[in-house]
């Protein structure tokens, strides 16, 4: 009986939904992976005729391709440094502090996720290319800024109704200024989750592609910009494959800094669970 | 010398009175229990001494000093709260040395300091360790540590043991005691635990509705409660109510001499003190059920009109479900108006 309680059941529905999801997310990865280092795949061939470079050469020979690399890194900088800089404070005053309006407003950062981003973003440019801005960098940064809103004002919301009211009281108690039981109690607390965000923010902006193509084409050159014209103009495969394949570098640095500073709850954390 | 005076202290929240006109003297070494139901105002009261509540009006004073609007972080007083709050994200050894630290100390002093009071509660050698690597004992200990390292004039504690087991909670209040009066630091205690008041204070406040009930020595205020809700909440009580007509109390055949006017009364008497003897016919009650606990028994008794009573008596067999019996009140008292009209002990 013993014996039967510490038996682990076999969860086959587990397995059947984990290997479907596997299925679905690595295999086209796999398949962009493979193309961007073939030099020749024919059909009927599973397998490549010819692995090689050959494309990686052509591709990163290229000025646009590290021009909108630059780019790319430049606006997701800037766009997540700005992002923190106005939602942060934001945050914790929707954490912490009772206004009017305040449920009204904050529930306002969903409107924007809650129609079609295209047509928002045709309403937006009009209203930018009357402003001079549209194929400038600020044009951008703006546009992109508005996609952020939602993640960098919700999720480190959660995170900072999360910390312990308590923590903060004992630490007034034993003698710190509102100002620096936040630096150093409520910060710490919510930084996982704050942190949590704020790579989605920057992951999010460097793979954006309507706002940056419809505020800052042609001047600016996004690379995933880069990557939809590579795609549109030359029936050539491997181009886009190489580019797909250098997108990835980003999530993959992000994820590995995730896997340092952030717990495996932080994200949950941040959508209330 | 450390002493607290909190006079006519008021706190109102936009439609209730948590604390009304509150008054006040704690003294210098003492340690003051403050007991009562949830929202008795208990944890507010302290939480406006502590800083963290501004009075509506009324006057907090520590030592002379009006300290009623002052900020927590200004105050001299070190509050443990009911969960640890312990900061996570520092070790032991930090969540102590974050204080002194702000008080700019240098750091051979911070060490002693802290290696010194992590001596005084148990914990010597635990300064390396993570928080969370520490069980609720230790963690409240370190609560403890960190605000009796700052040294404070008045030490507050509110409802420090509550998320405790039954047996930690005693060796730790034994402790606490123990510290407070090797170190002889003026304390508030919260909690709504007559068995930990009783044990631990100088003397116990009684509070209900954001007032005073009662405020006395253990003893007294278990012994000759004030007020039938004192009665009632300090250990187990039997109230009874009844009528007093020409010297005695009756409550449907229930009969206690009661030397007072004519009038309404609530009789209360502890089981201990309500002696019971087998009757000669009807009685005036009858056994209900007998629990025997090993070192006593816990007869519950039944009156004619179906209102239950409970008397502590030494043997179990001695008694069986629905003997008739006499009841002898050793020591009671009888209230009126909410006060006492007669006590005999």
């Amino acid at each position: 009986m013993a014996r039967m309680l510490t038996e682990r059941r076999i969860d086959w529905t587990g397995i059947f939904f984990a290997a479907v999801l596997t299925l679905v997310i690595v295999f086209p990865l796999i398949v962009v992976g493979t193309w961007a280092f073939t030099n020749v795949w024919r059909y009927p061939s599973v397998i490549p005729q010819e692995f090689g470079l050959k494309f990686w050469n052509q591709t990163l020979a290229r000025a646009d391709v590290w021009s909108s690399i630059t780019m790319s890194l430049s606006l997701a900088t800037m766009v997540t440094f700005l992002s923190a800089l106005i939602c942060l404070p934001a945050a914790y005053a929707f954490a912490r502090l009772d206004f009017p309006g305040r449920n009204i407003l904050f529930f306002s950062f969903l409107a924007g996720h809650a129609f079609p981003k295209f047509g928002l973003l045709v309403a937006i440019a009009g209203i930018f290319l009357s402003l001079n801005l549209i194929g400038t960098f600020w044009g951008v940064v703006l546009i992109q800024l508005v996609g952020t809103l939602l993640f960098m004002i919700w999720i480190p919301v959660a995170a900072f109704q999360s910390v312990d009211r308590r923590m903060e009281e004992a630490a007034r108690d034993v003698g710190a200024s509102p100002l620096r039981v936040f630096w150093s109690i409520t910060l710490p607390q919510a930084g996982p989750t704050i942190a949590a965000a704020i790579l989605l923010s920057f992951v999010g902006t460097f793979y954006e592609t309507e706002g940056a193509w419809l505020i800052g084409a042609p001047q600016i050159r996004t690379l995933p910009v880069l990557m939809i014209s590579f795609i549109n103009n030359q029936p050539v495969i491997q181009y886009g494959a190489v580019l797909s394949v250098l997108l990835w570098i980003p999530s993959f640095i992000a994820l590995l800094f995730a896997r340092r500073v952030i717990s495996s709850g932080s994200f949950a954390r941040g959508f209330g669970a | 010398m450390s002493v607290l005076e909190i006079r006519n202290v008021t706190k109102s929240f936009s439609t209730t009175t948590a604390v009304d006109s509150f008054n006040l003297t704690v003294g210098d070494g003492e340690l003051v229990c403050l007991l009562g139901p949830s929202g008795s105002g208990k944890s507010t009261l302290l939480r406006m001494i502590g800083g963290f509540e501004t009075p509506t009006s009324g006057l907090i004073s520590i030592d002379g000093e009006d300290v009623t609007r002052v900020p927590p972080e200004k105050r001299p007083t070190g509050m443990v709260f009911q969960s640890h709050a312990l900061w996570t994200h520092m070790n032991v050894f930090k969540n102590l040395a974050f204080g002194l630290k702000l008080r700019r100390l240098p750091e051979a002093e911070i060490r002693r300091k802290v290696e010194a009071v992590l001596e005084l509660v148990g914990l010597g050698g635990y300064g390396h360790r993570a928080t969370n690597q520490l069980s609720g004992g230790q963690q409240q200990r370190v609560a403890l540590a960190r605000s009796l390292v700052l040294e404070p004039k008045i030490l507050l504690l509110d409802e420090p043991f509550a998320s405790l087991d039954q047996h930690l909670r005693e060796r730790l209040r034994e402790e606490v005691r123990d510290i407070q009066q090797r170190l002889k630091i003026t304390t508030l205690f919260v909690t709504h635990g007559q068995d930990e008041a009783l044990a631990l204070a100088d003397r116990i406040v009684v509070m209900r509705d954001g007032r005073t009930e009662q405020a006395a020595r253990p003893d007294v205020v278990y012994r000759e409660p004030a007020t039938p809700f004192v009665a009632g909440f300090i250990g187990t009580m039997n109230l009874v109510e009844g009528a007093v007509a020409n010297g005695t109390f009756k409550h449907s055949g229930f009969t206690v001499p009661v030397p007072a006017g004519d009038g309404p009364a609530t009789l209360a008497v502890r089981p201990e003190a309500l002696e019971i003897a087998s009757a000669d016919g009807a009685g005036m009650a009858r056994i209900h059920r007998v629990t025997d606990y090993g070192t006593h028994a816990i007869v519950d008794i039944e009156l004619p009109d179906g209102t239950r009573l409970k008397s502590m008596t030494g043997e179990a067999r001695d008694w069986s479900h629905g003997q008739p019996i006499d009841l002898k009140p050793r020591a009671f008292a009888a209230y009126r108006d909410n006060a006492a009209i007669h006590r005999s002990n």
